[in-house]
């Protein structure tokens, strides 16, 4: 699937379906730093997606 | 998963709520807060310290909503590639808004930009930090509060630091409201009881245009310490960050931290701790 992590501001292709919540631990990204998009709609860590979808990991933290 | 509340997708799982039903429960958080701590009384003219960045912009939002007399204070330090492309949306949301925005600039305000003084000096959250706390105070005279758009995590975090490196009196400053001082305008952070998590998620949900954009000089590399913590211990331990905060309000109101006593600067009349202030002191140092 594409993943684009917006803190490293950099896109990455990754074999993954399954819960949002596993990506994130894959990824050793704390749920609580980040809010995930899918289709313009935010999604939870239990929500489920597959290897055909495309995510956008964005980061809560402020930058200053 | 679904709402707790209805039948609609969850949007954010802790509290699990669809999208109206969150948006409501941040707007009450929010609200709660500015009673229970009495932020407002009816008649405030509150300025808001604007970074272009959500949790300014969300606190913005939301006193113009629940309050109406609101003024966005914006301070342009002229750091190029970061400041100027989040005030280009701070100037949009204002306007869409319609919130008067004002803007100041240290290179008016000191004679020159923080990109120009750092050739000088390398220390330049310091620098930064004393300016831009000198001109929101100063500015911001005629306000009879400055709310700004510290978050929950931000104020865990600043009382765990200030505790590990015993800056007691500091720890005054991590309340939801400052009390009245003589010099001071007092301020307000109406976000004290909100995870970043959920200012972002509510900023999102609102479609406010914050976009990621982080200051070129960041260099806060013992915060990082502190917010990994802090994001451990919650994740093992829900609410661990309420909690902190919690019992640290109980704390300072419970025992007596004596303040530093502060006088007024013989150049600028601003408060100060010593018969000149950092400000000063920092602009004679850069002719
Ligand atoms: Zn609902």
């Amino acid at each position: 699937m594409k993943i684009f992590i917006e803190k490293q501001n950099k896109n990455i292709e990754k074999k993954f379906s399954g819960k949002i919540k596993d990506l994130l631990k894959d990824l050793k990204i704390n749920s609580d730093t980040v809010l995930v998009v899918k289709d313009k709609e935010l999604i939870t860590e239990e929500d489920l997606v597959s290897d055909k979808d495309s995510v956008k990991i964005l980061s809560v933290i402020s930058g200053g | 998963m679904i709402c707790s509340k209805c039948s609609e997708k969850a949007v954010f799982l802790e509290p699990k709520l669809c999208k109206k039903h969150f948006i409501d429960y941040f707007e009450k958080k929010v609200l709660d807060t500015i009673k229970k701590f009495k932020l407002l009384n009816k008649k405030d003219r509150v300025v808001v310290a604007c970074s272009g960045g959500k949790d300014s912009t969300t606190v913005l939002y939301l006193l113009k909503k629940f309050h109406g007399n609101v003024v966005a204070l914006a301070i342009d330090e002229g750091i190029k590639g970061y400041r100027d492309k989040t005030l280009v949306d701070l100037k949009k949301f204002c306007k869409d808004n319609d919130i008067k925005l004002q803007i100041y600039f240290f290179e008016k305000e000191f004679g020159k930009t923080l990109d120009i003084m750092l050739k000088k000096k390398n220390y330049p959250c310091s620098v930064c930090g004393t300016f831009r706390r000198y001109l929101l105070n100063k500015c911001a005279k005629g306000f009879h509060k400055i709310a700004t758009g510290h978050n929950m995590d931000d104020e865990a975090q600043a009382v765990l630091m200030n505790l590990l490196k015993s800056n007691t009196d500091l720890l005054l400053h991590s309340v939801p409201i400052t009390s009245k001082r003589k010099g001071f305008v007092q301020r307000m952070k109406p976000l004290y009881f909100c995870s970043e998590k959920e200012v972002a998620a509510y900023a999102l949900l609102k479609g406010f245009d914050v976009g990621f954009t982080e200051c070129p000089y960041m260099e806060e590399s013992f915060r990082n310490v502190v917010r990994n913590s802090l994001n451990n211990y919650e994740k093992e331990k829900k609410g661990s960050k309420r909690n902190i905060l919690e019992k640290h309000l109980k704390l300072i109101n419970d025992i007596k931290i004596s303040r530093k006593s502060f006088q007024y600067c013989s150049i600028c009349g601003e408060p100060s701790q010593s018969d000149v202030c950092k400000a000063c002191e920092l602009i004679k140092s850069f002719k």
